[in-house]
């Protein structure tokens, strides 16, 4: 049995890497994910972890340095958050490119200008074309989870993708609530030793990444996306496995929480997915059917389990904590529209939430199904965004 | 033939690919000036140049005629001369 | 944020589920911060701040006037101040309930410094009963150890007798 405890969603994260058995952690520090690597120091400083902890002057060496030791054959660990994230970008592009099978994980927060430390997800969207697998988790019980989860993904030698686990900062990272931690004879037998099918070495040495010109590029941008389209069934197949073993299931590409005969399905990432459930409850012992459907994993995309689930709603109400600044919808509604794309699709109703931190409370998920309620009954209901709690005031 | 995930390949390409006769001029050393300092081996980009028994040897599969040997060597013991083929 | 950290531990011990979180707008240290706790019989999900709240606790009395420390408390709620004042004299307009509790001075008496976490915990407990104070030793515990963990427990518990005297 594990053991539960109350204990910092960060916490949660560290313990789950250290049990990965990381050889390789590249470290540089950035709010609100600076606990982590905080706690993994701790870990290395009292024995609990023998790994290789490197100190960085940047997170483009964090990644780096990462990339370089996942191609030399070892597992490696980074993490990093907002403007953290993004100065990896380069690195991150190579590594997809490479086929290194790193994990990272993207601790939430906006990114600037305006200067925010409170969380959404501007920051990791923005990975959408990488070519990582990026999961996003509701909680700090999946955030371990998920973290133990994305070595065996990234690891698959049908995989062999860079995993990006995304966890809101704050809400998730800084908080503590009740987590079960797993024994390690049970993590290691879950996830055994990395195998690299290629790997740096000056005996026998390879080229990784090597040149690719007009006559083969494209054919390599084939791969990666048959690669990441076959981890779908990866993605279900290790959560699916993880659940046998430990006995927790918090979905595979999607989760779905009644949506069954739901005429109303929220689509949303994230924290958020908590606050959504709750509400879905209460609206329901209204009479109300509502339900939503988390998406857990944003790239590979799950184009056929989100039409799946919302074949029989009326409307799908749709959370970005992002926005495509020019677009008019966030990331997350871009992609779900043009899945649901079709005859007999529901119609779909686009709302900014959370952006920056901004609180959303179980009164903002009422307001949003009155909408969607409308919708539903046939009236006319604007399309547009909606900007869920914002202060009017500030605008006009 | 499927491609290595990752544009990942084996060791090795650049003996492969002799690139000898990309030449337009050809690099001649002359033993009597040539004092094997080693200057011209460490900037020729193509790794053509070996030192053998104090004398700078050039490996003609590989050198690409760029004539950096020449430039750099300090007692002007490398010739850059028209190849004809 | 300790206080909140070692609440949500301690109502774990009790049998219960807990959530503890800060509210950080981007301050630095020793500037007035928020935390946040739920306890619950079943699993928390809920993730948003807390509006209306039950209790409140006011570390740092020098707050009133600057912050609204009674924004959501409703008649049935409390707030607990760490004052060495009587209630009617700090300056609070509620119907709710206000307790007033000298913390900072029993942390100096137990601990040697002014950090009235521990203090204000034993209070709350004594108060309330929403953690019991049995639940608080492990959770003390589990956050300070040697000597500062039983430096700690002696403020709960002391905290915890001297209200209990006086209710
Ligand atoms: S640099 Fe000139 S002298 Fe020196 S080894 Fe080369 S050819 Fe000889
Ligand atoms: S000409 Fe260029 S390639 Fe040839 S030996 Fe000299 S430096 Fe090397």
């Amino acid at each position: 049995m594990g053991k539960k405890a109350v204990i910092e969603g960060s916490m949660a994260i560290a313990i789950a890497v250290k049990q990965a058995r990381p050889h390789v952690i590249s470290a540089y520090p950035i709010t609100p994910q600076t606990h982590i690597m905080e706690f993994l120091a701790d870990f290395v400083a009292n024995g609990e972890l023998k790994t290789e902890y490197l100190r960085v002057d940047s997170e483009f060496s964090a990644a780096s340095v990462a990339q370089g030791a996942v191609a030399a054959g070892s597992r490696a660990y980074t993490a990093s958050a907002s403007q953290g994230l993004l100065l990896m970008t380069e690195v991150l592009y190579n590594v997809a490119g490479m086929r290194l099978p790193m994990v990272l994980t993207g601790v939430n927060r906006s990114v600037g200008t305006p200067v925010n430390i409170q969380p959404d997800h501007q920051d990791t969207v923005l990975f959408r074309d990488t070519g990582m697998i990026q999961l996003y988790v509701e909680d700090a019980q999946e955030a371990y989870d998920a973290h133990v989860q994305a070595f065996r993904i990234a690891e698959d030698r049908d995989v062999l993708l860079p995993v990006l686990v995304c966890v809101d900062g704050w809400t998730i990272s800084h908080t503590f609530e009740p987590v079960e931690v797993e024994e390690q004879e049970k993590i290691d037998a879950f996830l055994p030793p990395y195998k690299p099918l290629y790997h740096l070495d000056p005996k026998k040495p390879y080229t990784f990444g090597s040149i690719s010109i007009d006559k083969d590029l494209m054919e390599f941008r084939y791969l990666h996306e048959e690669a990441i389209q076959g981890a779908k069934a990866k993605i279900e197949a290790i959560a699916r496995e993880f659940e046998k073993t430990f006995g927790r299931y918090y979905g595979g590409l999607t989760q779905s929480y009644k949506t069954e005969d739901a005429d109303i399905v929220f689509v949303a990432m994230g924290s958020i997915i908590g606050t959504l459930k709750e509400a879905v409850d209460e609206l329901r012992a209204q009479g109300k059917k509502v339900g939503v459907l988390k998406v857990r994993s944003y790239r590979p995309f799950p184009v056929e389990e989100i039409r799946a689930a919302l074949a029989n709603a009326k409307v799908a109400c749709v959370i970005d904590r992002a926005i495509s600044i020019g677009f008019g919808a966030g990331p997350l509604t871009i992609d779900t529209q043009a899945a649901l794309y079709g005859p007999n699709a529901p119609q779909v109703l686009p709302f900014y939430a959370g952006l920056g931190g901004k609180d959303v409370e179980l009164k903002h998920v009422a307001e949003m199904v009155a909408k969607a309620e409308k919708a539903a009954a046939g009236e006319a209901v604007s399309a547009e965004p909606e900007y869920v709690n914002i202060n009017w005031n500030l605008v006009s | 033939m499927r491609l290595n995930a990752g544009a990942v390949c084996a060791g090795g390409g650049s003996y492969v690919n002799k690139t000898g006769h990309w030449r337009t001029f050809i690099p001649r050393v002359d033993t009597d000036k040539c004092n094997g300092c080693g200057i011209c081996y460490t900037y020729c980009p193509d790794s053509s140049i070996e030192i053998v028994e104090k004398t700078a040897q050039i490996d003609y599969d590989y050198c690409k005629g760029c004539g950096v040997c020449a430039h750099e060597c300090p007692r002007e013991a490398i010739a850059m001369e028209e190849e004809r083929k | 944020m300790i206080t909140a950290e070692l609440f949500a531990i301690a109502a774990f011990a009790d049998g219960k589920y807990s959530q503890a979180f800060p509210y950080f707008g981007g301050e630095r240290r020793g500037a007035p911060v928020q935390a946040f706790v739920r306890i619950d019989d079943r699993p928390i999900r809920l993730r948003s701040k807390i509006y209306n709240p039950d209790y409140v606790i006011l570390q740092d009395p020098s707050l009133i006037g600057i912050v609204d420390v009674l924004q959501g408390l409703g008649e049935d709620g409390m707030i607990l101040v760490n004052s060495e004042l009587l209630p009617e004299e700090i300056g609070l307009d509620t119907k709710a309930r206000v307790v007033t509790f000298p913390a900072t001075k029993i942390a100096l008496e137990t601990l040697g410094v002014p950090i009235t976490n521990t203090a204000i915990m034993g209070a709350f407990s004594a108060l309330t009963g929403e953690i019991t104070i049995d639940a608080l030793k492990p959770a003390i515990e589990e956050k300070f150890t040697g000597e500062l963990g039983e430096k700690n427990l002696l403020a709960a518990t002391t905290a915890y007798e001297r209200v209990r005297a006086s209710l």
